[in-house]
């Protein structure tokens, strides 16, 4: 069943602070994989400037193809966008190639890290600023920006990014898309496989970065607990539909959040062991 | 002339052979590498770019200016590759692509066949003919010329990748191509980047080859000569495919003159592929060949 249109951009507008227009709005879309598997289903979602939105949902509910159909790369896995529009910054960004996002603004982490192995930390940063234009010097400035963020990114910015640790290949990734200076940063499972301490870290920055820098995130988050704490909205998705929305605080306590155990199985922290729950 | 002296002259001619074998693969690596496609279409890009060079000297033009409009005709060659071939071919699987590559290779030796006819022609690269003597080894001065270019080729392509910026998205793609995608790095570009590269090493193989064999539609064959490169060297690996080729390149030649005479010669044929073989059952990935430095 499709929804009308109006109704769509109210559901998406509901819980979402007064800023008239989001940065990002995506509207009612379909996804579906090789002419078959309908993955998401009229899947609408707000992003205000400046803010933090948590995207959260069980393995498989559709989070990391919602990133991916923002982001520009359902086409090189043969889905597609069947209904529907994605907007940002009141353009409509859904037929464009992955590879003009970064230009125009927005900056995809992707689910499991993704760093450049063989490619020393340093160059990995240098492939992030790939689009801009503005020069060395700026482009040296924005290094030392994030090398300020991530001390340890700068201890080893000569060593291979194969050979980092979890969390800083994590850092890696982040910092490789902040080097793109975007205003905006799609974050899918940036806790994935790391320690509590790590995490904690992590969410730290992401917060820095959008009071300092005013980077607006989008988290894909299986460990509710922690996002909720960091974002300042949230969507609950399930089997690639949004169940439940609204302000960060309010979504803590929902009970949809509490019965599908996101990260707060034992409450807090032992959530995250329990994860793999999810898999049956 | 001294046993030891003879077998260093069998060895030296042996590597310098092998630089060709290296040259051929390195065309296969690089498009490998990149995109993950065994190019078919390798041994055909080689005669196209003989053919050219030559029909255009023939045509009357010096040698440089041949040389510079075949390599425009290779750069217009992979950009119109990637336009109609690989594009339309985003995300689907590599079987496909490289089935792809094969309609490819028939489609460039029919179009240089019918631009240029499929006379044999002779390539004269005005290389010195005589050899020299290195102590008392005798030592091919055009083989030394021909490893001198190849060396100044990877050399030129190995700056280009570490230093340039296009280089450096090269290598990104090649490491993850959707990571790279996001980073803004558009993969149509990069890819008609790498055709190109592998077009230009098409050229100085198909010169090279053709000087040897003269320029006819056998230059194809010579990409099987790469093949036991890759297999030995690793499909990915440009240290790989330079060391297996001459490797290969040495051990043939000195297998044809030590063993040869006991099996009855012929050995250089099949050798390549037994060394391979044989490697393959104790490193399956070839000697370099690897699946990326990774730790999670
Ligand atoms: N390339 C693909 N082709 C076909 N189906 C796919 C493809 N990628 C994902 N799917 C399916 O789409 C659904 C949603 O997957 P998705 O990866 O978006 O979930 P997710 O919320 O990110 O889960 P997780 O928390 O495990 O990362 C799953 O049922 C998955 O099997
Ligand atoms: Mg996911």
């Amino acid at each position: 069943m499709e929804r009308p249109a109006d109704t769509v951009a109210d559901s998406a507008g509901r819980g979402v602070s007064a800023v008239a227009e989001p940065l990002l709005a995506v509207n009612a879309i379909e996804v579906v994989y090789s002419r078959q598997a309908m993955v998401l289903h009229s899947l609408s979602l707000s992003v205000p400037r400046h803010g933090i939105v948590a995207l959260l949902g069980a393995n498989g509910a559709g989070k990391t193809t919602t990133m991916k159909a923002i982001s520009g790369l359902l086409r090189s896995e043969r889905g597609e966008i069947t209904k529907g529009t994605i907007q940002y910054d009141g353009q409509r960004i859904d037929r464009l190639d992955a590879s003009r996002m970064a230009a125009r603004g927005i900056s995809l982490v992707m689910e499991g890290r993704h760093a450049f192995g063989g490619l020393s930390v340093e160059d990995n940063l240098r492939v992030g600023a790939f689009t801009r234009r503005d020069g060395a010097a700026a482009v040296a400035e924005t290094l030392d920006m994030i090398f300020s963020y991530f001390p340890r990114l700068k201890e080893r910015r000569r060593s291979h990014a194969g050979l980092l640790s979890g969390g800083e290949q994590q850092m890696c990734v982040i910092a490789r898309a902040l080097m793109a200076r975007p205003r905006m940063i799609l974050l899918d499972e940036p806790s994935m496989g790391l320690a509590p301490q790590l995490v904690e870290d992590i969410f730290g920055i992401i917060a820095r970065l959008n009071r300092e820098e005013g980077v607006t995130f989008l988290l894909a988050e299986q460990n509710a607990a922690v996002a909720l704490r960091f974002a300042t909205h949230g969507y609950l998705v399930e089997n690639g539909r949004v169940i439940r929305d609204g302000l960060a605080a309010e979504l803590a306590s929902a009970p949809e959040i509490k019965a599908s155990y996101l990260g707060f199985a034992d409450e807090g922290m032992a959530g995250f062991t329990e994860r793999k729950r999810w898999l049956t | 002339m001294s046993p030891l002296s003879f077998f260093f002259e069998v060895l030296i001619g042996g590597l310098l052979s092998g630089v060709m074998y290296t040259l051929v693969a390195l065309g296969f690596v690089l498009i490998f590498k990149a995109s993950g496609v065994f190019n078919f279409a390798q041994g055909a890009m080689v005669l196209f770019a003989a053919l050219n060079f030559v029909g255009f000297t023939e045509l009357g033009l010096p040698w440089w200016t041949a040389l510079m409009v075949t390599l425009a005709a290779m750069v217009v060659l992979a950009m119109a590759i990637e336009r109609a071939v690989l594009r339309p071919l985003l995300g689907q699987d590599h079987m496909i692509v490289f089935m792809a590559t094969i309609g490819l290779s028939i489609f460039i030796e029919g179009l240089a066949q019918l631009i240029w006819g499929t006379d044999v022609r002779g390539l004269n690269l005005g290389l010195p003919e005589d050899p020299i003597f290195i102590g008392d080894i005798l030592v091919s001065r055009a083989d030394l010329m021909t490893a001198a270019v190849a060396a100044l080729l990877v050399l030129g392509l190995s700056l280009f990748f570490t230093l340039t910026r296009i280089g450096r998205a090269l290598r990104a793609v090649a490491e993850d191509t959707q990571a790279a995608q996001v980073a803004g790095v558009p993969l149509g570009m990069i890819w008609a980047v790498v055709w190109s590269a592998a077009g230009v090493i098409a050229l100085v193989a198909g010169l090279v080859w053709g000087a040897r064999l003269g320029v006819q539609f056998a230059l194809t064959l010579v990409a099987l000569k790469a093949l036991p490169v890759m297999l030995l060297g690793g499909f990915n690996s440009i240290p790989g495919a330079i060391v297996a080729g001459l490797l290969i390149g040495a051990s043939e030649k000195l297998a044809e003159v030590y063993i040869g005479p006991y099996v009855g010669g012929g050995i250089e044929n099949w050798f390549p592929y037994a060394l391979a073989v044989a490697v393959l059952v104790f490193r399956p990935t070839g000697l370099f060949g690897s699946t990326g430095v990774a730790r999670v």
